[in-house]
């Protein structure tokens, strides 16, 4: 499984939301794409998914170019919310089992039942946390090649990040898959990282492994992150 | 979950001392088996890749040892045993004096205060 990105770009009307940005990705890692608000990490994810479709450049999915029907092959969690109201968890979960053929009802359950989500509430009942962890399940619970979270941690409370993150380790399949997670809390998945992805206004600024930078800089992510970031923020882009 | 990790140093490395650390105080005794590294790595909230540096870095200190389709143990080495809890007081009791001379305390007056403080405490 290898997910790359070829010199893409991306624009919204005049601006780009992504400037001829490299990247490859292989199976059996973590990556953090890593990034202000606005930066385009979520730009990145979409094309990855086939929800948006690059200006320049090509994106593939074991060397074919990404289309709309990559979704059957590539899980993605969006960071808006995603459900519909008046559906249960059950029926949630249902539903979208019915739309992916790789979609694993048991890992469902087990998750459910871990992340302890009461599958008769209604959807629109549940609490802010709560919706995070269903919106969790129902990604991690596809056999996709490819994860891809769009900030999974935002507006979660620590606990409720501790037992999302357990449930990655837990049941990501290392043999088969990738996990990309586009994030800019980054101290809250550091420990999680093979590579991070530093993206800043469109361009990749840096791509280190997160334990080379400790054991040859000294630096966390973190701090790296921030030395890039004033580097280039400063002077030209 | 909720382990912490200093920035200077390889994430692997902090949890190659955190285990040694529990050997030496007998809370992993020899023979007994490591959490398998995926269960590790879930306990710890770190990557697997991370748990799999962590175990190999311990079979090659001697300290681990891991046996096909069973898992790893904590090896029966006394040898090794001994020389990292010696190890592990002299980096203490280095970094205590360092830290002493730091804030302007003397060897004698070190050793007099050590000497009260633990004849008060116990």
């Amino acid at each position: 499984m290898v997910l790359e990105l070829k010199n893409v770009s991306k624009f919204y009307g005049k601006t780009a939301a992504l400037n001829k940005v490299s990247l490859t990705f292989e199976k059996g890692k973590i990556y953090g794409l890593l990034g202000p608000n606005g930066s385009g990490k979520s730009t990145s994810l979409k094309l990855m998914t086939g929800l948006v479709f690059p200006d320049e450049g090509a994106v593939k999915l074991n060397g074919t170019l990404v289309t709309r029907k990559t979704s059957e092959k590539v899980a993605y969690l969006t960071e808006l919310d995603m459900f519909y109201d008046v559906f249960t968890v059950q029926e949630t979960i249902d539903y979208v089992a019915s739309q992916f053929a790789d979609f694993n009802k048991e890992k469902a359950l087990q998750l459910l039942q871990e992340l302890k989500l009461d599958p008769t509430k209604k959807v629109r009942s549940l609490s802010k946390g709560n919706r995070g962890r269903l919106k969790l399940v129902t990604t991690l619970s596809r056999n996709a090649e490819a994860i891809l979270l769009d900030e999974p941690f935002s507006g979660l409370d620590p606990m409720v990040r501790d037992s999302i993150v357990q449930s990655l380790l837990k049941y990501l399949d290392f043999d088969h898959q990738v996990l990309i997670i586009a994030t800019h809390e980054i101290n809250e998945i550091e420990s999680l990282l093979d590579e991070a992805v530093a993206i800043q206004y469109g361009k990749v600024i840096g791509q280190e492994k997160v334990e080379s930078l400790r054991e040859e800089r000294g630096l966390s992510v973190l701090q790296w992150f921030k030395q890039l970031s004033s580097k280039y923020g400063e002077g030209e882009i | 979950m909720g382990e912490e990790f200093q920035a200077s140093k390889p994430i692997y490395m902090q949890i190659v001392d955190k285990i040694i650390s529990e050997i030496v105080q007998g809370k992993r005794r020899p023979g007994d088996k490591l959490p398998s590294v995926r269960e590790m790595a879930v306990n710890m909230g770190v990557n697997p890749n991370t748990i799999q540096r962590t175990y190999t870095e311990l079979e090659r200190l001697k300290l681990v040892e891991s046996r096909r389709g069973q898992g790893t143990f904590v090896a029966a080495n006394e040898e090794v045993m001994e020389e990292l809890g010696t190890e592990m007081q002299e980096e203490i009791i280095e970094l205590f004096i360092q830290k002493m001379e730091e804030i302007g305390v003397s060897k004698d007056q070190l050793i007099g205060m050590l000497q009260r403080y633990l004849g008060e405490g116990r």
